[in-house]
């Protein structure tokens, strides 16, 4: 047996098993550790399925050597591939820095419980990125979403709990959704696999059935991304949680969702149905536009740091889904460089923020006066993140927003074009705002001067090494953008993988049909 | 008419569905809201098990011997080798998947609950209405 | 020699800046000044190699699929270069006496902000293609902020803030859609001689584009985008001198030149009549820019109109589309560029030694400030273009470009707002020449020497040369020093400016 052959399997077994471990040790310290650890080796698995993944190969892991479609398989090609590596590469370098950050936003004794929720929640965000089932996928977003509520409620007062309630009956609705459109996927087709499903989805005449099954996961996946409209939830609960649990969601929940609904759309319905017959660009593109641009007024007038950079979360999921929209290789390679680049540039200010919030024990912008002054190294990290979010050269977020502009562009969008534009300056503005009070306005205490000093080092350097990556993905953006083109081939190639199995040999289903 | 009653398992689905998310929109008592979720949830199991079930199919369970027993029993096997490939069994796998969705749907009731109790201990009340009005009065 | 060199010296003196510290700032200002000399003689050797017909390039650094960053020499860019370079030095000696004497705040963080803003200047100036520009262009403007902000007050503050606004809105709204519209229509973003979009692009989509060039380089300052260069004179004076009136805006209308040239393509810009609707708005700026600067009483904002005036002149040359226009353009850069320094120089030696911003309040400076305000005469022929300053020739090969395609009634507006420039400019030095010092007099007879006589003038320089030194209250000696040897380039460069001449022979038009 070849070590090389169970790592799909170990992607999700490590976490898995690290769970039970952190509770079993019921000590904040140790499972700090068992989390760092298994987030390590996380990254280190999903490095190694990206270097195998990255020329256009295709790793199937069928788990339990049940072969599919009977069996789970684990489906990995580049576009997966490098989602799991933004997850778990998040998830180590949040964690690192959890280490001070969590410990004045989370009380000592729940410790170790908050460490086995981060793993079981990125065991679930692994899982739904890695499974090639259907019905798989929605059981680790179930898995995912339980842990997320249970993070978002250790947060440090009260409106928390609101916030993870809320969150919990809109999370459960959109997961529901997601499972009513895989039950009528599994009535079309007979088969949960996706490669399989792909394969045998009859989609010449748009059958109701399918076409119900699309309608729900639409929806369900529109909630579980954020996606304009459906987005409400995420503002209370970005704000609410724990700032550390912010940076690891911030990063890795949406995005995961956001490659569901590329696998789904690209993959399993094929782009003729989803874009031609069902015209999915046209709903969800103006809801993208929408979003990114009412989103980034909207974050304009936040009291709250915190729920300003949710806002802006919104914005920015609605530039990938507006990248997506195209479905053109430059469209669909700048989404996925822009989930990339998003979840380092978002994770880092959610960081930055978390620093401020560790001093100051609030993030209300208009009291960050005199932040340049007593937190420099934290307040540089803002501005190196925020200008990141804007999109200035030689940052990561220039090479998505050059690339987006550029794929409006060619398929001749001026208008989308144009909004992108206004929604850039308005973050301009937002994030302007903010660095000006911390530079220049003077300190609202009775002392004139904030009594607060730098972050911890255990929490700066993680941030740092998040800002570091996105310069580095801004001046050699190839490096991202060769990973994005070939998953943008990756989906465009339609169908995942021939019918598995000759459709008499499998049970036909369906009463009333 | 008839093909309307025929289809009467998925309109008790989608009763059951409107009535789940009526109540999650309409009700403000946090409890309520949850069950709500759970009636919801089990409208989609119900989908689930009707579309399991094939017209004049029995259940899942093998009916005569399966094949290694054969050799033995000489020429009484072709008459249950027969029934094995005549017999219609209804749909298993949408059972096994509702299982698994209703352990879910378990646990994201007791996540539920379990928040709507530290609610309670926090605001004193599982009304929407007042702990909205008590996060306003005194916002964080 | 490889262009790349260039970033070395405003990149390595940063370290050093910092190591000498406050403490020592002798040693600290005499690491910049030989930075700048070191500086001074790689341009010099890329001179040499450009003005023989070559083009050094350094290698190029992919940064997206086919783009990359890469610095090439051409002739324009190396004049700019030269340039930016020499200023440099001159400005740093400029700002030992100025920062010193009026005991300025964070000098070290001014300093290696300068030397940030040099190096982009540099890489600006050498940029091979047009991402290497915009990235240069940001990253000129991110790190010259500190410096318009640096008094750290309230309107310092408010200017800063209009600096970023128009400067970064106007180069992420419209510059960044430019360019990536022209990587869109042609695959590429190089500048290659004869320009690389064709006129099968349509005149409609090419004036569109030009458009988005002019307005989206805010840094040329063409109305209505011109607000923050009037915001950005809240800066020390060095900065206002080297940045705002050559480093920054310069870059924007030498980026404008270089895409007339290398992007457009002379050619594609004369057939197609692209650039002809902003003609309009720019010859605009140039009258009312122009007017509004004689309302200014405050000594550096009429000084930032004029410059904004200034400007507008290159954007024509660069949108004449003749080459002779545009050589004209490249070389008023330059003239310029030393005579709108020498003003500002002695803008801050005014406020210095005799705490001065006002217009008004110059009365009778001339006797006590005599080479600062001859030098302040010299600037001024400078920039209206009056023998024996450079100005003349610059201006004249504009309006010798303006006969090529037929645009005949743009002579018109120079000459107009050359008139005005005698009217807003040489006022201040007959002011102070000439107008007793400010004890309670009666106005009459000023008026008559405002503008006609020139011949008293000189007469009264000359006077004032000779009279004794212990009466004058001049700025210290650095400053002093830089004032009498930028207005002196002005004179030498109309004695002698072919070296400008032949390397600007080397543009490939085609």
């Amino acid at each position: 047996m070849n070590f090389f052959d169970q790592v799909p399997a170990l992607q999700i077994a490590v976490p898995l098993i690290g769970a039970p471990v952190c509770v079993l040790l019921r000590n904040g310290r140790a499972a700090w550790a068992v989390t760092q650890f298994c987030s390590v080796i996380c990254t280190l698995l999903s490095c190694m399925l990206v270097a195998a993944t990255r020329d256009g190969t295709v790793i199937r892991y069928e788990l339990g050597s049940w072969s599919a479609p009977s069996g789970i398989e684990y489906y990995v090609d580049i576009v997966n591939a490098s989602v799991l590596l933004v997850v778990s590469f998040i998830s180590a370098i949040v964690c690192l820095y959890a280490y001070r950050g969590a410990e004045k936003e989370i009380q000592q004794d729940k410790h170790y419980l908050f460490y086995t929720g981060w793993l079981l929640c990125i065991t679930g965000l692994l899982g739904i990125v890695i499974t090639g089932d259907a019905f798989n996928a929605f059981v680790f977003l179930e898995i995912s979403s339980l842990a997320t509520y249970l993070l978002i409620s250790l947060g440090p007062d009260r409106n928390s709990l609101t916030a993870a309630f809320r969150y919990l009956i809109m999370g459960s609705i959109g997961a529901s959704f997601i499972l009513i459109g895989v039950g009528f996927l599994f009535a079309a087709t007979g088969s949960l696999n996706m490669a399989d499903i792909s394969a045998r989805i009859p989609i010449a005449d748009s059958p109701r059935t399918v076409l119900v099954a699309f309608s729900f996961l639409t929806v369900g996946l529109m909630i579980k991304a954020a996606i304009f409209p459906l987005h409400a939830w995420l503002a209370n609960a970005y704000h609410y949680a724990p700032v550390t649990v912010t940076a690891l969601l911030s990063g890795t929940a949406t995005k995961v969702s956001l490659y569901l609904l590329l696998r789904f759309f690209f993959n399993v319905f094929g782009i003729q149905f989803s874009f031609g017959q069902m015209l999915l660009n046209y709903v969800l593109l103006p809801a993208a536009i929408a979003g990114f641009v009412l989103m980034s007024v909207v974050a304009l007038y936040q009291s709250d740091l915190r729920r300003m950079l949710a806002y802006s979360s919104v914005a920015q999921i609605g530039y990938i889904v507006a990248g997506i929209c195209l479905v053109s290789p430059l469209g669909i390679s700048a989404g996925i460089v822009h989930i990339i680049n998003h979840a380092l540039i978002k994770s880092a200010l959610f960081m930055a923020t978390g620093c401020i919030v560790y001093r100051l024990g609030h993030a209300h912008i208009q009291s960050l006066g005199g932040m340049a002054k007593q937190m420099p190294i934290t307040t540089a990290a803002f501005i190196a993140s925020g200008l990141s979010l804007i999109g200035v050269p030689l940052t990561a977020g220039f090479i998505s927003k050059f690339n987006l502009i550029a794929a409006m562009l060619e398929q001749g969008w001026w208008i989308g074009a144009a909004l992108i534009l206004a929604s850039s300056l308005m973050a301009t503005l937002y994030i302007g705002r903010v660095v000006e009070i911390m530079i220049f306005r003077k300190p609202r205490t009775s002392t004139g001067t904030l009594e607060v000093n730098e972050a911890p080092m255990q929490m700066l350097i993680p941030l740092w090494l998040l800002i570091a990556l996105s310069i580095v993905f801004g001046i050699f953006g190839n490096e991202t953008l060769s990973i994005a083109s070939a998953g943008a081939e990756r989906l465009l190639t339609g169908p995942l993988a021939p019918a598995l199995v000759p459709e008499s040999a499998y049970l036909s289903t369906g009463a009333g049909q | 008419m008839l093909n309307f009653l025929a289809l009467y398992n998925y309109w008790v689905v989608i009763v059951l569905m409107m009535a789940g998310l009526y109540i999650m929109i309409a009700r403000h008592n946090l409890v309520k809201k949850l069950i709500g979720l759970s009636i919801f949830q089990t409208s989609i199991f119900y989908l689930y098990i009707s579309m399991g079930k094939v017209s004049g199919g029995t259940a899942p369970i093998l009916i005569g011997k399966i094949s290694h027993e054969k050799e033995k029993a000489g020429s009484a096997t072709s008459a249950a080798a027969e029934q094995i490939t005549t017999v219609v069994y209804s749909n298993p796998l949408p059972h096994v998947l509702i299982l698994t969705a209703i352990v879910v749907g378990v646990a994201t009731t007791a996540v539920g609950l379990a928040l709507i109790v530290r609610i309670n201990e926090e605001y004193g009340s599982i009304e929407e209405d007042d702990i909205r009005a008590m996060e306003q009065r005194d916002p964080v | 020699m490889n262009p790349l060199w260039t970033l070395l010296p405003p990149l390595a003196v940063i370290p050093f800046i910092l190591f000498f510290g406050e403490k020592r700032r002798n040693l600290r200002e005499l690491s910049i000044i030989v930075a700048g000399f070191v500086l001074l003689f790689i341009n010099n050797r890329i001179y040499n190699d450009v003005v023989q017909g070559a083009s050094p390039e350094s290698g190029s650094l992919a940064m997206m699929g086919e783009l990359s960053m890469k610095l090439s020499a051409e002739p324009i860019g190396n004049l700019f270069a030269l340039l930016a370079s020499f200023l440099w030095v001159i400005t740093t000696v400029y700002s030992i006496g100025y920062m010193r004497s009026h005991k300025e705040i964070n000098q070290t963080r001014f300093y290696i902000c300068f030397a940030i803003a040099i190096a982009a200047v540099m890489s600006a100036a050498y940029a091979d293609n047009l991402l290497t520009l915009f990235i240069a262009y940001e990253a000129l403007t991110l790190s010259t902020l500190p410096l318009v902000t640096h008094a750290g007050t309230d309107a310092a503050r408010q200017g800063g803030k209009t600096y970023i606004r128009l400067l970064m809105g106007t180069s992420i709204g419209l510059l960044m859609p430019a360019v990536i519209w022209t990587f869109v229509l042609t695959g590429t973003t190089d500048f290659e001689a004869g320009g690389i979009l064709g006129p099968e692009i349509g005149t409609t989509t090419l004036a569109i584009l030009a458009g988005l060039y002019v307005f989206g380089i805010g840094k040329a300052a063409i109305m209505p985008f011109h607000r923050w260069l009037p915001a950005a004179m809240v800066a020390p004076t060095p900065v206002s001198a080297l940045l705002h009136a050559v480093a920054v805006v310069k870059t924007g209308v030498f980026a404008l030149l270089k895409i007339a040239t290398y992007t457009f393509g002379v050619d594609t810009l004369a057939a197609s009549g692209a650039g002809e609707w902003i003609l309009w708005i720019a010859t605009f700026t140039v009258l009312a820019s122009s007017l509004i600067a004689f309302t200014k009483d405050n000594l550096k904002a009429r000084l930032a109109y004029s410059t904004v005036s200034q400007l507008s002149y290159i954007i024509i040359a660069a949108l004449l589309a003749s080459s002779t226009a545009i050589t004209g353009g490249a070389m008023h850069i330059v003239m310029h560029g030393f005579a709108k320094i020498t003003l500002f120089f002695c803008a801050g030696a005014i406020l210095v030694a005799a705490h001065k911003t006002l217009i008004s309040e110059l009365d009778g400076l001339g006797k006590t400030m005599p080479i600062t305000m001859v030098a302040f005469t010299i600037g001024s022929l400078g920039i209206i273009g009056l023998p024996p300053a450079s100005g003349l020739w610059s201006k004249l090969m504009i309006a010798q470009g303006t006969l090529d395609n037929g645009y005949i009634w743009i002579i018109a507006v120079l000459m107009l707002s050359t008139l005005l420039n005698i009217g807003y400019l040489l006022v201040i030095p007959l002011r102070a020449f000439f107008k007793p010092l400010p004890a309670p007099q009666s106005e009459d007879n000023h008026h008559s020497h405002d503008s006609t006589h020139a011949s008293d003038e000189s007469y009264d320089l000359l006077s004032s040369n000779s009279m004794q030194a212990a009466g004058w209250q001049e700025a210290p000696a650095p400053s002093l020093w830089a004032i009498v040897m930028t207005s002196s380039v002005v004179i030498l460069l109309f004695f002698y400016p072919a070296p400008l001449v032949e390397l600007l022979e080397q543009v490939q038009w085609r």
